[in-house]
This record gives structure tokens, C-alpha cells and sequence, in this order.
């Protein structure tokens, strides 16, 4: 494990430069908004020029850049992420009350596109070439080609409103008095087609990727040898080739946690889920910019945080890591 | 084991009739209407320069030729009285030992592997097995956990052989085992599988570019050029009274070669 | 590159001629539907294929549906193709000072390359759009600035593998500018791998404009296939065509740039083993 903790003190010193310099640069797309805070507390308050004034003074708006930064940063280091005007409620909290529905969804719809992508991807790269290849090849880049918000309204359009299996909207049955497992299953009931929108449009990527992998290890001259020695074709598959292969796909994993940040605004905005996609969605309609800014911030810790996990599991999978740093 | 031995009347364990292989998109025969026997429990040397066919032959002989190649001819398994599966009756050792493990998986397990499939052993006992047979081709302990990757090349080759004979094949095919190697490491592989041969009653086919080294561990020796055998017999007699001008320029292409010397070398 | 040898493959030219089509309805979209595809042309929700004059119907604002598709495709085309060049352009010359200059400019370029990949990028669009306000040029500025990173790093890794390659070497002693030794000497050949990417871009920059649309924060003045289906979806109980058209037109498009994309990259690969 000491390889792993290596690693992780490496990744998280540069973690942290990269941090800081999303907080700068959200501050400067705060500075670039029109209007400030003042203005946004007395479009929704009411008051007249003096009151601004005073508010400006107080706030400390109507200080140098510089000082305004240093501030900006002193108030992040104490998790002070400034208030919310839509809202009327302290950014931090509403952000902290969102990101569980969040993570429920990414989570989900992460493990459904990982797991059902790489298992449909192992079958079309079992044999590269073949029929089930190819239709599978082509079958995920029209998915590829699918708006993840025209995808949920279609699941909506057949399943919710056709069929009536699923809810149209919301993460559970409001005020339905359902604890424990009940709620559970209610809230897993809810989250089906969101999952599925979020999941099947990240599906693709892995599906192609672990099939191109696959392709790769195919020709390296281990799977050959692996032949020679008599290994059932099926285990060569799974053990050698496929597990090979996992290895960019675990990399993706990280790389594919922003991107589906990203994808989660316009699918909960879809399905109306609490989570901070539609909090996202809620913040530009309300041109709450602070707000807006907050969930950049903690998506980008969040984006951190994962790609950290994904490093040490990577560490895990792959002997080869910092295997050349070892002395060092 | 002589020569003497190894008269004709021993029994063949394979024997090769017309084979022809010949690859697509290319014009040319890998190998030509090749027919050899090779003899239960011989060391059979192949001999040839790069594109003689040789490894070729040894590719059609443990089936593992590409799905591109296309060939005629019989490969009759009269030791066994029934075709060879690889692995289980042919074990393979590779030139490049890098290229012949799989970089993710420890080698005891690449190793276990190979004894669960053959023996039909569950994996607790298959890694018994294959820590024993670590241990047989001169590994220590800790590498049973090891991956390809922190092993030399002379290591991994020693894996690869642990993984060739896990099964108990009868036939060991050794394709340039040891030209990936340098020299000291050379030496102890082919000494490493001359035991394991004669310990296991292996029969064993040696490919190689190197007459020399062939000539160290063979019985008897085939000299392959353009994709033909050019010239078989016994080490002695392929050694000492080449019939080919091809051979005699192989044979004296080792500067400062001694046949006696090489003769005498220690099997 | 020959046209034949790129019309190998049948997904290619099913990519090429889904594009050439799609070229033809932006570009025709002003002759056939002349006037504003936003304006009312008749009476609200007809049905498709049911009124002639309207062959795919009318909105619940009673805008011509077909003419809308028409003039979406010129919005998404416009800004598919202006976004992914921005992202190139600026990929390419950031992973180029990167890479040529290395030390400490690399350092920080490329941190700052981990901050933007770190910000989910469609996130990153809509505060820009957001905070400047929506209109053509900021979506596409939004859109390059989330999509910007990928075309950095291939450049990057590209100029590293070329800047010790002999003729830099010359240039150097030659006394040229280092600057123009960058971008005249290394930057020309470094562009191949980059330009691979271009397909991705412009398929990635589409679906960001159009889920941008969808979500209202699209250019106002401009018929949008994302702006369509967020307007059905007001009604889609009753018309889910209203949908489903814009996104269906959204899904051969995208498939579309992908199709060719990769019968370019195949092609070009082709043409490099040959080289």
C-alpha cells in the first residue's frame, strides 16, 4: 500500500494548485457578472442608493481586486461559500443538501454505464470482427450520438407517460410518509430513467473503449502464449484480454466524472431531481451567479476527490504503477 | 542418451507428412512439403537462419498458426494415438519471455493457471502445484507473487517454462528460448531445460538459429533453409560430416568453432 | 485524399452523405422558408403530415416545424463547426507553448489545462453564457472554452516528440525567433493528431449547444433543435413530435460527424502505414 500513499501525496499537492486556481478563476467570471451582490440583494430586498452604498461598504465591495480575492479566499478556507439571494439561504448549505442526490444519480448511472458498457464491450471485442462486433460498434456510436437530454425525454415520452411504469419526475413521492426500505424502493423506482438517461449516454464510451482495448491486447504475443498453453479461450477473454483492457477504462472513469457532472444538469433538470444539476439550472434562472459559481467550485473538489479514488484503484489494478519511483 | 539409441525402430511421437503452409498475402511457402518424425523422448534441434520456416513449423506443430495461414498436409500423433492439445500434451517455450506473460496477473497465478486448467485442479491445490513447480525451475519463493515486470529476463523465461511444462506435456517446443537472452543466462536456460526434458522424459524439439547451441542439447539435428528440410540426421554425423555446402557455411559461421569441443559439451 | 479510398468503408459514406444532406438544408433553409422561422404561420399544434402547407406541422405557437428544422440545422452546423475550430485553435496553441516552451510556462499552462478539465466543462458553458449573456459568438466562446483541453494535451504531447527533431535544431542555430520556430517550424506538424480530434469536437460542441438551447440559454434570435424540444416539451403529453423531431434531426447529425470523422481518421491512418 505504501505505493498507493505515494501516489496519493503526489496527486493531491497538485490537487491543490489546481483547486486554487479554479477558485481565482471563478472569481474573476464573478467580477466579469454584471452586477454584484448588492445589486442582486436590493433587486430582491429593495432599497435605495445609500443602502447600497453602505452594503458596498460593508461587504467590502468597494475595495482593490486584490483585497476582494484575498477575502474570497479567506472566506472559501472557512467554507464560506457567501449567500444565496434566490434562495436567501448560505450557498454552503443548499449545496450540501443537493449533493446526495447527486452522487445517488452519478453514482448509479456511473456503475451502469461502467459495468454494462465494459460487459457489452467484452462481448463485441471477444471477437473482433464478428457480426455481434459490428453491430454493436455501430449501435453505440448512434447512443454516442444521442442528446442525453432528448434521450430522458424519450424514456419519459414511452415509460412515463405511455406505459406509466415510472414516474415522470421528482427523486421520491413527496410527503408519502415512507420510511426505510419503502422509501428506498420508492426512491429507486424514481431514479430508473434518470439513471438509465444519464448511464446509457456514458455506455458507449466505455463499450468502444474496452472494445478497441480488447483489440489492442488481442495482438500482443502474451494471448498467443496464452493459446499455446492450452488456457480455454473463454478465460483468455476474461481474465487476460478483457482485464487488460480495463485498465484505460478505469482511467476514464476519473476523466468522465466532470463530463458527467456536466450531463447531470440537463438530466435533472429533466427529471426535476433535487441534486445540483437542476440547483445549476435553478441558479441561471435566477441569475444567482454566486450560487452558480458555488456548485462549479464543489463540483470541481468533487471531480478531485474522484479522480484521487480512481488513482488508487488504478494503483491496485495495475502492478506497473510507481513501480519505477520506488526508489525515489 | 546416444546415438546408438536412437535407432529408427524407436516409435515416432509426431510425425509431420507433406506440410505446407503458406500465409496470405504472401506469394511465398513459409514451410514447403516438409515431412519429419519426431521420436518419443529424442531432442530433436531445428536449425535455420530467420524465414528458413522453421518457426513456422513449430507453430503448426502446437496449432497455433494465424487464422491467415493456410496449409496442407498430416500432423500424426502416433505416440499419443490421438491429435495434441496444446498445453495438456504440448508445452510451448517462446522467444521473447516479456511478450509471454500477461503483464497484469502474478506469475504463480499465470502459472496456477495452467495446472487448474490441465489437471482439473481447484485453485488452492493448482497453487501448490504451480509453487512446486516455481521451485523446479530454480525460482525463489517470493516470486510466486511477483509480476512479469519485476522479473529479469532469464526469470521470466524460467516462468514461462514452469508454465510450458505445468500440464506434463510429452512434447516440449522450445522456439529460440534463449536468443532474447545474453550469453551466462543462455547457458542456464538450455541447461535448465535439458533436465527438465530428461527428468519429465520429455521429448523435446529445439528450434534455434544457432548450431552451436543446438548441437549442446540435440540428439539429432534438421537443417531447414527457404522453407524446406534441407538435411537431417544425427548430431554427429549433421555436425561432423555436414552433407550440405549450406550446413558447412552455418557450421563455420561460428568463428573459431570446434566440432569436438562442441561435441563434448555437457548435456 | 482520394475520394475513392475515403468512401471505402459504407459507415463513411453514409457519414458523408447524412453531412452533404444536412450542408444542403442549412443552406437552403433561407430560399425555401424565407422570412423568420420564429414568427407564426398559421394555426398552432396541426398534427404532422396532415396540412401541406405545413408537412411536419406546427408548434403550439404555431411556427412551421419543417421550416424550424431547417434553420436549426443552420444554427447547429454554424456553431458545431465555428466552436470545434475555436477549441482546436486554441488547444493547438496553448499544447504547442506547452510543449515548446516546457519548464515552468509548461507548469502552469498545463494546471491550468487540469483546472478547466477538472470544472465540468458543460458546467463551465453555462455560468460563461450565463454571466455574459446568451447570444451566437458566446455560445461558441462557451463552447470552446469547455471543449479547449483535449486539443492542449495531443498538441502538447505531439510538440514534445518533434521539438528535438533536426530541422528545430537548424532553425535554432539559424537565429530564429524562438516564438516563430513554435508556430511556423512545430506547430505545422504537429497539427495531424490534433485535427484527428475534429470530428469529437465538432460532434461534442453540437450536442453542448444543444443541450445549452434546451435549457434556455441559447441564442434567442435563432431557431434552435435544442430550443425546439425544450418548446415541446410543454406539450408533450399531446405532441410528443415536437420532441422527437429536433432530437431525431440532432441524433443523424451527430452519428453523422462521427461516421465520416472516422472514415477521415481511418483514411489518413491508411495513408500514413502507406507513407
Amino acid at each position: 500500500m505504501n505505493r498507493a500513499l505515494r501516489l496519493l501525496r503526489r496527486r493531491l499537492v497538485g490537487s491543490v494548485f489546481v483547486l486554487l486556481i479554479v477558485v481565482v478563476g471563478t472569481f474573476f467570471l464573478l467580477e466579469a457578472a454584471p452586477g454584484d451582490a448588492v445589486d442582486a440583494y436590493i433587486g430582491s430586498i429593495g432599497g435605495d442608493a445609500g443602502l447600497a452604498e453602505l452594503l458596498r461598504q460593508r461587504w467590502g465591495l468597494d475595495q482593490s481586486t486584490g483585497t476582494r480575492l484575498a477575502a474570497y479566499l479567506w472566506a472559501l478556507l472557512h467554507l464560506d461559500l457567501g449567500h444565496s439571494v434566490a434562495f436567501s439561504r448560505p450557498i454552503r448549505d443548499i449545496l450540501l443538501e443537493r449533493l446526495p442526490n447527486t452522487l445517488l444519480l452519478m453514482g448509479s448511472a456511473t456503475a451502469l454505464s461502467f459495468f454494462l458498457g465494459s460487459a457489452l464491450g467484452i462481448v463485441a471485442g471477444a471477437r473482433p470482427g464478428s457480426f455481434r462486433d459490428r453491430f454493436l460498434s455501430i449501435g453505440s456510436l448512434a447512443l454516442y450520438a444521442v442528446p442525453g437530454f432528448w434521450l430522458a425525454l424519450v424514456l419519459v415520452i414511452v415509460f412515463a407517460v405511455d406505459l406509466r411504469w415510472f414516474p415522470i419526475a421528482g427523486i421520491e413521492t413527496i410527503a408519502s410518509g415512507k420510511t426505510g426500505l419503502a422509501r428506498a424502493a420508492d426512491i429507486i423506482h424514481h431514479l430508473v430513467l434518470p439513471v438509465t438517461a444519464l448511464g446509457f449516454i456514458y455506455l458507449a464510451l466505455y463499450l468502444r473503449m474496452m472494445r478497441a482495448g480488447m483489440a489492442e491486447v488481442w495482438r500482443q504475443d502474451f494471448v498467443l502464449a496464452l493459446r499455446a498453453r492450452g488456457i480455454p479461450r473463454r478465460r483468455i477473454v476474461l481474465a487476460h484480454v478483457a482485464r487488460n483492457a480495463l485498465l484505460p477504462l478505469v482511467t476514464m472513469l476519473g476523466l468522465q466524472s466532470a463530463q458527467m457532472l456536466g450531463g447531470s444538469v440537463v438530466i435533472e433538470s429533466v427529471f426535476s431531481v433535487p441534486g445540483l444539476g437542476r440547483l445549476a439550472q435553478e441558479a441561471v434562472t435566477a441569475r444567482d451567479t454566486p450560487l452558480l459559481l458555488g456548485i462549479i467550485l464543489i463540483s470541481a473538489v468533487l471531480v478531485v476527490v474522484i479522480n484521487l479514488l480512481v488513482d488508487l484503484a488504478y494503483a491496485f489494478l495495475d502492478p506497473r504503477v510507481g513501480a519505477s519511483e520506488a526508489g525515489a | 542418451m546416444s546415438a546408438a539409441e536412437l535407432s529408427p525402430s524407436r516409435s515416432p511421437l509426431l510425425s509431420v507428412r507433406g506440410l505446407t503452409v503458406a500465409y496470405r498475402g504472401s506469394d511465398a511457402s513459409a514451410i514447403r512439403d516438409v515431412s519429419i518424425d519426431v521420436l518419443t523422448g529424442e531432442c530433436l534441434a531445428v536449425i535455420g537462419e530467420s524465414g528458413s520456416g522453421k518457426s513456422t513449423l513449430a507453430l503448426a506443430v502446437a496449432g497455433l498458426l494465424p487464422a491467415s495461414a493456410r496449409t496442407t498436409g498430416h500432423l500424426e500423433w502416433p505416440g499419443l494415438g490421438r491429435a495434441a492439445l496444446g498445453g495438456s500434451d504440448i508445452g510451448f517455450i517462446f522467444q521473447d519471455p516479456a511478450a509471454s506473460l500477461d503483464p497484469v496477473m502474478s506469475v504463480g497465478r499465470q502459472v496456477a493457471e495452467v495446472v487448474r486448467t490441465h489437471l482439473g485442479l481447484g485453485w488452492r491445490e493448482a497453487y501448490g502445484e504451480a509453487a512446486e513447480l516455481l521451485a523446479r525451475v530454480k525460482l525463489p519463493e517470493r516470486t510466486f507473487d511477483a509480476y512479469p515486470h519485476q522479473l529479469s529476463g532469464g526469470q521470466k523465461q524460467r516462468v514461462a517454462i514452469a508454465a510450458a511444462i505445468a500440464a506434463r506435456p510429452r512434447l516440449l517446443i522450445a522456439d529460440e528460448a534463449t536468443s532474447a537472452l545474453d550469453t551466462i543466462v543462455q547457458a542456464e536456460i538450455v541447461a535448465l531445460i535439458a533436465r527438465l526434458v530428461a527428468e519429465d522424459a520429455m521429448t523435446l524439439l529445439f528450434i534455434s538459429h544457432d548450431i552451436a547451441l543446438a548441437a549442446q542439447i540435440a540428439d539429432r539435428i534438421a537443417v531447414f533453409r527457404d522453407g524446406q528440410l534441407l538435411e537431417l540426421g544425427t548430431t554427429a554425423e549433421v555436425i561432423g560430416h555436414p552433407r550440405h555446402d549450406y550446413t558447412r557455411m552455418l557450421l563455420s559461421s561460428h568463428i573459431g568453432l570446434d566440432v569436438a569441443p562442441m561435441l563434448a559439451a555437457p548435456r | 485524399m482520394s475520394l475513392r479510398r475515403f468512401t471505402r468503408t459504407p459507415e463513411a459514406v453514409a457519414g458523408v452523405v447524412v453531412l452533404a444532406l444536412l450542408a444542403i438544408m442549412a443552406l437552403a433553409a433561407p430560399f425555401l422558408f424565407p422570412g423568420d422561422p420564429q414568427s407564426i404561420a398559421g394555426p398552432a399544434l396541426v398534427r404532422p403530415f396532415q396540412d401541406w402547407a405545413f408537412p411536419l406541422g406546427t408548434d403550439r405557437l404555431g411556427r412551421d416545424v419543417l421550416a424550424e428544422l431547417f434553420h436549426g440545422a443552420r444554427t447547429s452546423l454554424a456553431v458545431g463547426l465555428a466552436a470545434a475550430a475555436a477549441s482546436l485553435a486554441i488547444g493547438t496553441i496553448v499544447g504547442t507553448l506547452a510543449g515548446f516552451a516546457g519548464g515552468i510556462v509548461d507548469e502552469i499552462l498545463m494546471r491550468i489545462t487540469d483546472a478547466f478539465q477538472t470544472v465540468p466543462g458543460f458546467l463551465l458553458a453555462l455560468a460563461f453564457v450565463s454571466v455574459v449573456g446568451p447570444s451566437l459568438g458566446v455560445v461558441v466562446i462557451a463552447i470552446a472554452l469547455s471543449a479547449w483541453t483535449g486539443p492542449a494535451r495531443v498538441a502538447r504531447a505531439e510538440v514534445l516528440s518533434i521539438r528535438e527533431r533536426d530541422y528545430v535544431a537548424s532553425a535554432r542555430v539559424a537565429g530564429m525567433h524562438p516564438l516563430a520556430i513554435a508556430f511556423r517550424e512545430v506547430m505545422p506538424n504537429a497539427l495531424p493528431p490534433v485535427l484527428a480530434l475534429s470530428s469529437v469536437m465538432v460532434a461534442g460542441a453540437i450536442l453542448t449547444e444543444a443541450a445549452l438551447s434546451f435549457l434556455g440559454l441559447g441564442d434567442p434570435n435563432r431557431v434552435t433543435w435544442g430550443g425546439m424540444i425544450a418548446e415541446g416539451r410543454a406539450v408533450l403529453r399531446t405532441a410528443p413530435f415536437l420532441s422527437i423531431a429536433p432530437g431525431v434531426m440532432l441524433v443523424f447529425t451527430v452519428l453523422g460527424v462521427y461516421l465520416a470523422g472516422e472514415g477521415i481518421v481511418e483514411n489518413s491512418a491508411v495513408k500514413r502505414g502507406l507513407a
